[in-house]
């Protein structure tokens, strides 16, 4: 009979260990979602980080091997990315309808977290790379990333931060859109996905389905927006 | 769902491809995306064809994140001593953005609206 510890090491060493254990998290998770009642605070995303992380400290794994394993899930953000035609397609006159909304929306809201970022950051005494790495966190990863490589900033502290933002922004919206009495679904989908990007986007669909797909077109057009914008605003705060 | 997942990875790579050749500073999934409603409105049936795929993909959304949210767990330790001051900064732009992103939103809303 093989011992247990042969049967663990081999497990660990083959991606389906930590491909299982990352839906089964993730699993967990949305199980304590809807256990609790919905509530946003009570994040599947989350939960599952945290449960992952404990597992790899308890197990001594680095996140190479755990990433070996988790890339099959990790992979499919593209293809639904492209899934997000859907929801736009199925609303698209209800987006065209509000273009203009959409468009200063966008500006807003890009302009305020990318000044405030380096605002707030740069008065508690950030500088130079660390500080710059702030400006591009609401785009959506690769965009976020190949930004803070044209603008000097360090693109894996990009990469945490625009995790961070949208965890924050898809734990905090739907208490703080309920506390500015917002309740149209097309602006606080939109918000989102503007400010928290993925995240945000897969909240917005926990939701409401019209939020969801407003947050689609907002994660699009706000990676659009921080490609553009963002070396233009350091070049003239710098 | 053979069809579907074709028409989505197709729609990716050609997205990945353009995004490459013309150095466009765009996601490669973003233009296939674009790409894809494209699609669809040319040829509306495309929509029976990938609706189920697309539908199953978003509703489990949040998990395709969890492998980079591990990520930013294992390097938090980075962070270092900017840790806080990286925390608060991006607490406060983040309800920033959120907050004046819906408020200008439903402001320009109820302006269109009122006009129309």
């Amino acid at each position: 009979m093989t011992p247990v510890s042969d049967i663990w090491v081999y497990l660990t060493d083959s991606p389906l260990w930590w491909l299982t254990a990352t839906v089964l998290a993730y699993a967990v998770g949305d199980w304590a979602f809807r256990a609790s009642g919905r509530k946003p605070f009570v994040n599947s995303v989350l939960i599952a980080m945290i449960l992952l992380s404990a597992l790899l400290v308890v197990t001594g794994t680095s996140y190479e091997i755990y990433f070996d394993g988790a890339q099959f899930v990790h992979f499919l953000l593209g293809p639904a990315t492209v899934a997000l035609a859907v929801p736009l397609y199925v609303n698209r006159h209800r987006i065209l309808r509000t273009a203009l909304p959409m468009l200063a929306a966008l500006v807003a809201g890009s302009l305020t977290a990318m000044l405030l970022g380096l605002g707030v950051g740069w008065a508690l005494g950030l500088r130079g790379e660390v500080l710059l790495s702030l400006a591009p966190k609401s785009a959506t990863s690769p965009i976020a990333i190949g930004v803070a490589e044209a603008i000097g900033a360090i693109p894996s502290l990009t990469a945490a931060l625009v995790i961070l933002t949208g965890i924050l922004g898809a734990v905090i919206v739907t208490p703080l859109y309920d506390a500015l009495g917002v309740r149209d679904y097309r602006a606080r989908g939109f918000a989102t996905g503007s400010s928290a990007s993925g995240i945000g986007t897969a909240r917005a669909f926990q939701v409401d389905p019209v939020a969801g797909a407003f947050a689609g077109i907002a994660m699009g057009l706000n990676a659009l927006f921080t490609a553009v914008a963002t070396p233009l605003v350091v070049d003239w705060l710098f | 769902m053979l069809h579907a997942i074709a028409i989505l990875l197709t729609c990716q790579l050609v997205g990945q491809v353009t995004v490459t050749a013309l150095s466009l500073s765009l996601p490669g999934p973003v233009l296939g995306m674009a790409l894809l409603v494209g699609l669809m409105l040319a040829v509306p049936k495309l929509y029976d064809v990938v609706r189920e795929l697309s539908e199953g993909l978003l509703a489990h959304l949040s998990l395709l994140f969890v492998p980079a949210g591990v990520g930013v767990v294992a390097h938090l330790p980075l962070l270092g001593q900017n840790g806080p001051a990286l925390l608060v900064a991006l607490v406060v732009s983040t309800v920033g953005g959120l907050t004046v992103s819906v408020l200008v939103f439903s402001a320009v809303l109820r302006l269109v609206e009122r006009g129309a």
